[in-house]
């Protein structure tokens, strides 16, 4: 019954998604004309930046694009219609659902930007299945925490501006973490050597999804 | 008695706090290198992270209890004990830094443990900033302490888990030995114990006098 819920409501944000085009167009130009300009300003040709800037610049480019994409997620609808959804569907199936949708979300963006990113700004990774294991894991990070913050911030006046105050100082664990992980793989070492930092960043994306489970019920319920 | 009884606590931290002081100041400590006299920081410094943490462990069963009960009380209380732990982080910081100078040769040095903490410090400002965006009462006390749990949780792997995965001059990480192992002998123990206690009933001290505090302000604004 409840997986079913999800699922349906994961169906219903693809459907929204997909009938409004311009919130995805929006967000994958923003994330194209960050990389653009990144490039522009450090007139980087192949490999002329080095990779730590490189790894460094493309996490914070994925996190901004995250809270941008992330943040819209409580205030694309109306007030009314979440009213409706409150009375159907359990909290929990919503919350959840929000943050399927957005990892989904954010692995094809990260992976989109990682493309791009490569083919214009070059791409020193030594282990690139490393480095896609660690966009995996980023992008459910990402998604589960900033969607809890997300439903905090709709709840205040200036959303936009309470989304990015407590969203950043809490992304930092995680954001370090994976950096930490990408930079191994940008070094070439592979998934063996690496195992203390996937077991924690694993670890750190349960709690955070247990915890959007466990306190979104009391922000859902105005 | 009875009254003897209510003041108890308050008196043990006066006490406590007075022999920390004395014997810190005055008491024996090993000559280590480097450390030499400013290991007696250990009573200053260290205390006042124990303390901080107990201060927000209190405000995370209070806003747990106000999530089950959304009863305004355990809301205020919450609130109280994070603002006195933000008191005793700041206190820690300064502490540290001078510490640090003394040690290390910095104010300020690129180490996980002191980023963490200021990562930390941020991440409660950004806790009195949503406070003070809602206006209404029980949706302020409803958000905040939400985030106040999801905050505390992601500041315990900010300080408990991520300093010991990179490496750091601080004591205790990255095959830096903490005190406890190696240089904290038993004449030190005497009087570092009783401070963790000393300092943590102070902070309790200071909470209870904010919560009454807090409570005298909401009836003075309901009678107006």
């Amino acid at each position: 019954m409840k997986s079913n819920e999800i699922f349906v409501l994961v169906k219903k944000e693809l459907a929204l998604e997909w009938r409004q085009k311009f919130a995805l167009h929006g967000l994958l130009l923003y994330l194209a004309s960050t990389i653009f300009i990144c490039y522009l300003s450090f007139k980087a040709k192949n490999q002329a930046i080095h990779p730590i800037t490189w790894n460094t610049l493309f996490w914070i480019i994925l996190l901004f694009t995250a809270v941008n994409a992330v943040g819209k997620s409580f205030t694309q609808e109306h007030k009314e219609r979440n009213l409706f959804y409150f009375q159907l569907f359990k909290p929990e199936s919503i919350i959840y659902s929000k943050i399927i949708y957005n990892s989904l979300m954010l692995l094809g963006m990260s992976v989109l930007g990682i493309l791009f990113y490569s083919w214009i700004m070059g791409n020193p990774v030594g282990n690139f299945s490393l480095y896609l294991f660690a966009l995996i894991l980023g992008s459910i990070g990402f998604a589960s925490t900033l969607t809890l913050i997300a439903g905090i911030a709709a709840q205040g006046e200036n959303s936009a501006t309470l989304m990015a105050v407590l969203s950043f100082p809490i992304i930092v664990p995680l954001l370090l973490l994976l950096i930490k992980l990408s930079k191994s793989a940008l070094d070439g070492f592979g998934f063996a050597e690496n195992w203390d930092e996937m077991g924690v960043l694993f670890a750190l994306d349960l709690i955070v999804i247990a915890l959007s489970g466990i306190l979104f019920p009391f922000i859902w319920r105005h | 008695m009875e009254t003897l009884k209510k003041y108890f606590w308050k008196i043990l931290c006066i006490i406590l706090l007075v022999y920390t002081i004395i014997m810190g100041l005055n008491g024996q400590v090993p000559r280590q290198s480097i450390l030499n006299e400013t290991v007696r920081n250990l009573y200053f410094h260290v205390t006042m992270w124990f303390s901080m943490i107990f201060l927000l462990i209190s405000s995370v069963y209070h806003s747990v209890k106000y999530l089950q009960s959304s009863n305004l009380k355990y809301d205020l209380e919450s609130n109280a004990y994070v603002e006195t732990g933000l008191i005793f982080a700041v206190l820690g910081l300064i502490t540290g830094s001078i510490w640090a100078k003394f040690t290390w040769g910095a104010w300020w040095t690129n180490d996980p443990k002191l980023n963490s903490v200021a990562i930390g410090m941020l991440i409660y400002l950004a806790y009195l900033l949503v406070r003070s965006s809602l206006p209404d009462e029980q949706q302020k006390a409803r958000i905040s302490n939400v985030y106040n749990i999801f905050a505390f949780v992601i500041f315990m792997v900010l300080i408990w888990i991520l300093p010991r995965l990179t490496d750091s001059l601080h004591p205790g990480n990255g095959g830096n030995p903490g005190f406890n192992s190696m240089d904290l002998d038993n004449r030190m123990r005497m009087v570092f114990y009783p401070a963790i206690i000393g300092w943590t009933l102070l902070g309790f001290w200071i909470a209870n006098i904010k919560i009454r505090l807090k409570k005298i302000e909401e009836t003075l604004e309901e009678q107006e």
